[in-house]
């Protein structure tokens, strides 16, 4: 019992820690299956954390929070749709731009508007808490491994958790089963074709765009207000770049993307945990290592060690309709 | 007998376009400081003043942060020669300081400076070399995409560091998370050291090897037969390998170059500056290096001038959160990100109607002139 007990909750937390990479990932999926490179989640991330961190202690509500952390992300998506689709600009470099701004501009008007190094009040009531689904104490403790499986893995997580789920889901739906998302994968692997079918690129790239804006809000409304109860510094602490490694290592999928998330999540979380304890034939693992290996697994899958990732075949590649 | 043009002047291309792009992204930061609610004419006066002035270091200090932004700019710029966009200065740099830090904790009881610094150089240069040289390979050889590798590179060094730091360097002497301090006779003399009169400042003499690396890269790109590989495999791999040149070998000794000139930013930070090891101590100056090469034309001299530029913002964005505490020197990072929207990603905007303006007006003038001659020829 409580071996199951201590591997619950790890996965538990696992699922925790996987959330902002989901949405994350959701969005780069959209954002790279049309056509559009983009390493500017981690910005969108931290922008969206901090308006909805600020938001939701002006206004008090967690909602009015996670608005306006999605207003901002997709202003931020909006701009990079801008530069990528309309100016036709480099998008690697339209990305980072993104970054560098999220990350100086939440310092900066955090300390002008709160005088904290950058932190942001924390909040209290007015962030997302956890749900506790019906029937979860009972079952925890009347149902053997089943019921404490319900209770700390599925229950007692807030509602953007279940969220970042559905939004996997709707993810799949939307690209693989609608009119939208056929049109979206071809503009992002033949966009003549879209093109000559008389469908407009650049407004199925915006959209695109758009949605991962919304997306990526979610994913830094999470941090903020869900996961924390506050802004911090430069809290995405590289999530963004990690999620684009589990759209990598998805193969831009949103099934695959899940699973690489939920891995990740369970890296991290296992992180912390194993910290100072002696593990049979390696001995003491440092702490270091579980951070790199998200990283390292990506490298090696790029490179083609193993399987191999193979982007939308335009993903980078500014449209330009006339020859 | 009409010329056409097909660029405008070089002074419009590589002057003035930038110029403006540059305003464009002051300018927008001067919204910020707006809506912060200070004024920012004033913020820019503290700025200018805390950059340049003599009298407190504020231009040694200036100097010193030009000197990291050479090597990391120059790293990006030689990379976008060969068509690589190199993201990973930051990881680079960083790997390249684990370098001088066992060079320096192994020699510098024994060796004076004369011999520690070229050790040292070497021995950044190789760090970072190595950190380059793998991204290179991969996306020379396996195909896999430069910038995510090198992005994943950069968490992989943060991971590496701190380990290296936490668990082996540190235990010898230091904090919890630096080294100890090198040995004070083995280490590059600060300026105010070497000049009694000078102000305190971090400025050392590392800022002349990154004048002589722009020197270097210069000769090597536009003087050599590699720099001729590297230019021709950046414009078109394919026409590259057509014409006999080793596209992938070239890609990566270029990224091996680009790694150890990040690499070397390190001899100012850990063995110049701060004379030990510490936890984080590239804090973006990697990343700076992409605005720097993007602001500089990748031409070595633009590096130098564009490090100037950013030295100064950085200097002046350090000293003016003493004049106005409500404006944090993170400032620089979002004139920073304005600088890399408006002169990389954002290049159109203000490029296309600016020479177009230009084309259209020498060729109104072409125009003119051939009209005046066809007048003077009629009256003959």
């Amino acid at each position: 019992m409580e071996m199951f007990d201590q591997i619950f909750s790890l996965l538990g937390a696992s699922i925790r820690l996987a959330t902002p990479l989901m949405f994350a990932a959701m969005a780069g999926i959209f954002s790279e299956r049309s056509g559009i490179v983009d390493i500017g989640l981690e910005g969108k991330m931290l922008i969206s954390a901090f308006a909805s961190a600020c938001a939701a202690y002006e206004t008090g509500s967690p909602w009015l929070g996670l608005l306006a952390g999605i207003l901002v992300s997709v202003m931020f998506a909006l701009m990079h749709g801008y530069a990528s689709i309309t100016q036709r600009g480099d998008q690697t470099i339209s990305g980072l731009a993104v970054n560098f701004l999220a990350s100086g501009l939440t310092v900066v008007l955090g300390h002008a508007w709160y005088g904290q190094g950058g932190l942001t009040p924390s909040v209290h009531d007015e962030r997302f808490k956890s749900i506790i689904l019906p029937g979860a104490e009972w079952l925890g403790e009347n149902v053997p491994v089943v019921g404490p499986f319900y209770e700390q893995v599925i229950s007692g997580h807030n509602i953007l958790v279940y969220l970042a789920f559905v939004s996997v889901a709707a993810a799949y739906w939307v690209l693989f089963r609608t009119r939208f998302g056929l049109r979206l994968r071809a503009t992002g692997e033949e966009p003549n074709a879209v093109d000559s079918a008389g469908i407009s690129v650049a407004w199925v790239r915006y959209r695109a765009m758009i949605v991962t804006g919304v997306l990526c809000g979610c994913a830094g409304t999470y941090l903020s207000i869900a996961q924390n109860a506050a802004f911090q510094r430069e809290m995405t602490a590289g999530r963004g770049y990690i999620a684009l490694a589990a759209v990598i290592f998805g193969k831009w999928h949103p099934k695959g993307a899940l699973g690489a998330c939920l891995l990740f999540g369970f890296l991290q979380s296992l992180e912390t945990r194993l910290q100072s304890v002696q593990l049979p034939l390696v001995g003491e693992l440092p702490s270091q290592v579980f951070s790199a290996i998200p990283y390292i697994i990506t490298v090696v899958l790029l490179a083609g060690f193993i399987g191999k990732a193979i982007a939308p075949k335009n993903v980078g590649v500014p449209y330009v309709k006339e020859r | 007998m009409s010329p056409i043009l097909a660029e405008s002047p070089r002074w419009v291309r590589i002057g003035l376009v930038p110029a403006l792009q540059l305003a464009l992204a002051l300018v927008i930061s001067s919204l910020v400081v707006l809506i912060i609610g200070e004024d920012p004419v004033q913020a820019f006066a503290i700025m200018i003043r805390g950059a340049t002035n003599l009298e407190f270091g504020g231009f040694h200090s200036t100097l010193y942060y030009t000197t990291n932004f050479i090597f990391t700019g120059l790293a990006v710029a030689l990379a976008f020669h060969a068509g690589l966009f190199n993201i990973g200065g930051e990881g680079q740099a960083y790997v390249a300081g684990l370098g001088i830090a066992i060079v320096c904790l192994l020699f510098d009881s024994t060796l004076s400076v004369w011999l520690m610094a070229p050790l040292v150089i070497l021995a950044s240069a190789a760090f970072g070399a190595i950190w380059g040289v793998i991204p290179g390979y991969l996306q020379a050889k396996r195909g896999s995409h430069i910038v995510v590798t090198t992005i994943m590179f950069n968490f992989i060094a943060m991971a590496l560091m701190s380990y290296a730091l936490v668990v082996h360097i540190s235990p010898l002497g230091g904090n919890s998370t630096d080294s100890r301090y090198w040995n004070s006779d083995a280490v590059f003399p600060k300026w105010n050291e070497m000049m009694p009169d000078a102000p305190f400042s971090l400025l050392n003499p590392t800022l002349i090897l990154a004048l002589v690396c722009c020197w270097l890269v210069w000769l090597l790109v536009w003087r050599t037969r590699l720099g001729y590989a590297i230019r021709t495999v950046g414009s078109n791999p394919h026409a590259a390998t057509y014409a006999g040149i080793n596209a992938s070998r070239t890609i990566i000794i270029t990224m091996a170059i680009s790694g150890a000139l990040a690499g070397m930013m390190a001899v100012n930070e850990v063995y110049g500056a701060q004379g030990r090891l510490i936890l984080n101590f590239t804090s973006g100056f990697g990343f700076m290096g992409i605005a720097v090469a993007l602001m500089g034309r990748n031409h070595p001299f633009g590096v130098v001038l564009a490090s100037l530029l950013f030295g100064a913002l950085y200097q002046g964005g350090t000293e003016l959160q003493f004049e106005i505490s409500s404006i944090n020197p993170q400032m620089v990072l979002v004139i920073q990100g304005l600088v890399v929207f408006f002169t990389g990603a954002l290049d159109r905007l203000v490029r296309g109607p600016v020479e177009g303006a230009f084309l259209r007006y020498q060729l109104a003038k072409a125009k003119k002139a051939e009209a005046a001659d066809a007048a003077v020829a009629g009256g003959n």
